[in-house]
């Protein structure tokens, strides 16, 4: 699937010198559900905002749909859709009256098919002609949704959006989500739901301190979830692992202090005896060691303590 | 040129204006009839005519210059600030939309709230005096200008102010006083010689005889600098904003 969103060395620096975005490189393909995982202040908001044209980049550069984000800022923002993390709308205005400004903003000529359709979906048809301060928060985040969609984005970005969000309107939002993926809709959704990100992502990426630590499919991730992994921590850290275990296909630590041996439970000989061993006789000296069944959640809890060693 | 994006932020920023029409509508009546009430009842009865214009009539320029400066400017500013304010200025710039398109969907609506406003106090003005125009195209002319100009004005303050005290802090503190002192309820050869100088420096002086002008045929500068003025006070206002958006100033990060 070729790429519908490239994003190369992107960073941001904001004035008062804080380094929000440091070379992001990522490459989101047509048509996929992208699930953007990170703590808070890992730079989610703020790579979102670049690509959105809600802030300026420092350096890199960033394409959506083959359209330089900056130079071919028209063509490309009329591609994405976003919903953003804070609820923000005009309190006085009517629900009908804000959504069909967002799809003439976007330069859209008036369609109230589309609106009606949208509307509906979100089970926001009754409450049309009630002035946003009227409707509770979940009703509001709907609204967002609803503008998002009515000028119809290729790419759709969802900035949080089940944060404070009750179950109905969940299962709803995954409903449109479900509905616009059929129609090729690409989706990059941040949250820090990781069971959210397991339930409905086709690749899961994770970003912390500014910086994407890694992209990988959601079912290669599934599949390292169902099986154990063995943390052996060292007395003296490895530049590398030893030639003699590359068998194991065990995975370094960046500062060298641990190896971890991912193996299959079901499998008829772990392995863990003969790597002990073996270990050993390559001169490592082993200090601790633990097991335990990775989640995707540990991955990612795992990655973003060791980006912050 | 985005037309369908200009045209989707006139109208919902002249929803605003329709939401609240009464009030848009009832405080210049009532304001611009107690001007008349005690300028032109109370005080203008002791002032004879001024340069051959009866007091009440002489003050009809000056009092739409006012409410359409004032209006003008709290429209505009209030306009972009409020979206600001609210967050919602995210879908403005996340949005295929240029700054000229922006501006043109901001500062139109606020334009039309104050042309509105101007008309309404034109014809209040009409209940209490004789009101004639000798050059009505002019005077339509400068109207138009004006609000323009002041909406463009009134949409660089929203983008600087951070608060809603600096929203007001530039209008009430040198808008007001430019307006008074420039000569709407007087004609600046009423003041001593040293004063009418002073009073030259005041931008707005030029507006207000060249909008008088446009009435009564007298001016107490002469027409083409008046134009000149507006002219000038417009493209400062535009090449500012040009700034705003190309570097981003308050707005964007």
């Amino acid at each position: 699937m070729a790429a519908f969103v490239e994003v190369s060395g992107l960073e941001k620096t904001y004035d008062d010198g804080f380094q929000a975005l440091k070379g992001v490189d990522l490459e989101i393909r047509e048509g996929e559900i992208l699930a953007l995982l990170g703590p808070n202040g890992a730079g989610k908001t703020t790579l979102i905002s670049a690509l959105c044209g809600i802030t300026t980049p420092t350096g890199g550069t960033a394409r959506v749909g083959g359209h330089d984000i900056e130079a071919e800022y028209r063509a490309a923002r009329s591609l994405v859709g976003l919903v953003p993390q804070e609820i923000a709308l005009e309190p006085f205005e009517k629900v009908i009256n804000t959504v069909r400004f967002s799809r003439g903003l976007f330069g859209k000529g008036r369609d109230d098919a589309l609106v009606e359709k949208i509307l509906r979906q979100l089970s926001l048809w009754d409450k049309r002609t009630n002035q946003i301060k009227e409707l509770s928060g979940g009703m509001k985040r709907r609204v967002l949704i609803a503008k998002a969609l009515v000028h119809e984005p290729r790419v759709l970005f969802l900035d949080e959006p089940t944060a404070g969000v009750d179950v109905e309107l969940r299962r709803d939002m995954w409903e449109v989500v479900e509905g616009l993926r059929q129609d090729g809709v690409t989706i990059i959704l941040t949250t820090h739901y990781i069971e959210e990100a397991e339930a409905i992502a086709d690749r899961v990426a994770v970003i912390a301190h500014g910086e994407i630590l890694l992209v990988e499919d959601k079912a290669a991730l599934m599949q390292r979830m169902g099986r154990k992994s063995l943390r052996i921590d060292l007395v003296e850290p490895v530049e590398a692992v030893p030639e003699s275990l590359s068998d194991y296909e065990l995975w370094k630590s960046p500062d060298g202090q641990s190896l971890t041996y991912t193996y299959d439970t079901n499998a008829e000989r772990t392995g863990i005896a003969r790597l002990v061993r073996e270990l050993t006789e390559a001169g490592l000296v082993i200090r601790d060691i633990q097991t335990s069944q990775s989640s995707l959640e540990e991955i990612f809890v795992g990655l973003v303590k060791e980006d912050a060693a | 040129m985005n037309f369908l994006a200009i045209a989707a932020i006139y109208r919902f920023e002249m929803q605003r204006f329709f939401r609240t029409l009464l009030q848009s509508f009832v405080s210049p009546v009532i304001s611009t009839s107690l001007y008349f009430v005690v300028f032109g009842a109370a005080i203008g009865s002791r002032i004879d005519q001024v340069e051959g214009v009866s007091y009440g009539a002489f003050i009809v320029p000056g009092l739409i210059m006012l409410s359409v400066i004032t209006q003008a400017i709290s429209n505009a500013s209030f306009g972009i600030y409020f979206p600001k304010f609210i967050g919602t200025i995210y879908e403005l710039l996340s949005a295929p939309v240029n700054f000229l398109e922006i501006v043109i969907g901001y500062v139109g609506a606020a334009a039309t709230k104050a042309l509105f406003i101007g008309v309404v106090i034109l014809a209040t003005s009409a209940l209490f005096v004789d009101v004639e125009i000798q050059h009505p195209g002019a005077m339509v002319a400068f109207l138009l200008l004006t609000c323009i100009s002041f909406a463009l004005f009134g949409f660089i303050i929203g983008i600087w102010a951070q608060n809603f005290e600096q929203l007001q802090l530039v209008p009430l503190l040198i808008v007001t006083p430019l307006v008074f002192l420039g000569g709407s309820f007087y004609s600046i050869s009423m003041l001593p010689p040293f004063w009418q100088t002073v009073t030259l420096f005041n931008p707005v002086v030029y507006l207000i005889s060249g909008f008088r002008w446009a009435f009564f045929g007298q001016a107490d500068v002469s027409i083409g600098l008046s134009l000149l003025a507006i002219a000038g006070f417009t493209a400062l206002c535009l090449f500012l904003i040009w700034r705003i958006f190309r570097t981003g100033y308050r707005i964007k990060s």
